[in-house]
């Protein structure tokens, strides 16, 4: 217990770290995520072709690589220079944004082909029926796999850690170097991380109820 | 009866459409004049389905040509959405989005499509509701409606959009006997309305009824297309004799 409430700021500071590098990721990545799904199910085959390529790229990518890339590859072709907090959030963001495709993408999947031929009947674009029809119907089933991989993405924040980019998972690092014990501060991080996860699940829930009502 | 100068409404003209190996329309040639409501009878498996789901271009064809108000279907794209907004369509699922009330499947493509206002698309919708008889049932959603009732909101649906033309794709098969009614006394209303309506359906009462023209189609071809008197008092064509028996008998 000593080596938690004799740490707190530390403990905070870090997790406050962890919790900003999840936040945006996970925005960007759910953003960037759907338009991929888009592309994946648009009537043009090159889209189509763009979309696939990514998630077959990013997806068979060990995240330390696509860190690895951002943080030291990337500055080497000298285009902008991004900080190393930027080029982490990069590669988590883009990353798991090929994981979010596919999930949206199942989830499109779920909805019955009916209700995209009557929304191309009655005239609407293919963008207005994916955001007014299809993709409101396929949020429901995508709830649980979409929690899983926003879970994920919280814990490989820590990936982090290696590349000198500072969060819950380089609090081992500071134990370590004031002489503090390791293992039972490695175990409170494991239990924050527990914490941090549970409103996740508890969101997911509320989700699962409130859209099984409206249909 | 037939319209003399004005461009038919419906023009097919030499079209065929393969499935794989499958040959499911054969050189088919039908015209459509404005006003008119054709009936397409025929076996399953004989294209009549198909038929209906090129001239929106739901179904792509393999060669010939289709023209609505004199206009050739254009590729996919904004030119097709315009066109299709243009043309009312009814499925036998009814297809009615899952996930919005009955009001707001009603107004969703005015709105999205045409640009109407919401308290306009709105008002419109209720008076569509109102005709085919479910306005009490406009804040449910799909799901908590009868298979009769979802089928005329899917009618609403697309009157909403003021089509020049309705293509309905079997919108009785999937009801229960005692909502096709209630759903071909809508369709006979639209026809007396003087829409133009091509209609795929097993209903011979309707057919008989409120058909100007009845087509016959076996094995992905148009075998007959005559007046509904003759077309089931004297069919000429053995199939559509063989047809008739079949169905006719029980």
């Amino acid at each position: 217990m000593s080596v938690l409430t004799n740490n707190l700021d530390l403990f905070l500071r870090l997790f406050g770290q962890t919790l900003q590098l999840f936040a945006i990721s996970a925005v960007l990545s759910l953003v960037l995520g759907t338009l991929l799904a888009a592309l994946r199910v648009s009537p043009v085959p090159v889209f189509r072709g763009i979309g696939a390529t990514y998630v077959t790229v990013l997806r068979n990518t060990p995240l330390t690589l696509v860190f690895v890339f951002f943080l030291f590859a990337y500055p080497l072709l000298e285009i902008v220079k991004i900080e190393p907090y930027t080029a982490a959030v990069t590669a988590l963001s883009l990353y798991t944004a090929a994981f979010v495709c596919e999930v949206v993408r199942s989830g499109i999947n779920t909805v019955p082909v009916g209700q995209a031929e009557a929304s191309r009947a009655l005239g609407l674009t293919f963008t207005q029926m994916l955001g007014n029809v299809v993709l409101p119907q396929a949020l429901r089933s995508v709830v649980p796999p979409m929690t899983s991989t926003m879970i994920a993405l919280l814990k490989n924040t820590t990936v982090a850690s290696g590349f000198a980019v500072p969060q819950a998972g380089s609090i081992r690092d500071a134990l370590s170097e004031q002489g503090d014990n390791v293992l039972f501060g490695l175990l409170w991080v494991a239990i924050g991380f527990v914490v941090l996860v549970m409103p996740l699940t508890y969101v997911q829930q509320v989700f699962e109820k409130r859209w099984s009502v409206a249909r | 009866m037939t319209a003399a100068s004005a461009p038919p409404m419906i023009r097919v003209a030499g079209v065929d459409k393969f499935f794989g190996p499958l040959h499911v329309l054969k050189n088919v040639q039908l015209e459509v004049p404005k006003g008119q409501v054709v009936v397409v009878l025929g076996p399953s498996g004989s294209g009549k389905s198909t038929l209906c789901r090129t001239i929106n271009r739901l179904e792509p064809i393999d060669s010939g040509v289709i023209e609505v108000d004199g206009q050739p279907l254009p590729a996919e794209g904004k030119e097709l959405a315009r066109l299709r907004a243009d043309v009312g369509m009814v499925f036998q699922s009814f297809n009615l989005f899952a996930h919005k009330t009955i009001v707001e499947n009603v107004m969703l493509a005015p709105v999205k499509v045409r640009k109407t206002p919401a308290a306009d698309a709105r008002r419109t919708a209720m008076e569509l509701l109102e005709r085919v008889g479910i306005a009490n049932q406009a804040d449910k959603f799909p799901a908590q409606l009868s298979g009769g009732q979802q089928q005329r909101a899917a009618i609403a649906r697309a009157l909403a959009m003021k089509p020049k033309v309705m293509l309905f794709d079997e919108p009785t098969s999937a009801l229960d006997p005692e909502m096709v009614q209630e759903v071909l006394d809508v369709m006979t209303g639209l026809a007396k309305d003087g829409m133009t309506m091509l209609v795929v359906t097993h209903e011979m009462g309707f057919a008989r009824k409120a058909a100007d023209r009845v087509i016959f189609m076996s094995d992905g071809e148009v075998v007959e297309d005559s007046t509904p008197e003759e077309f089931f008092s004297a069919p000429k064509s053995n199939r559509a004799k063989d047809f008739l028996g079949k169905i006719l008998t029980h």
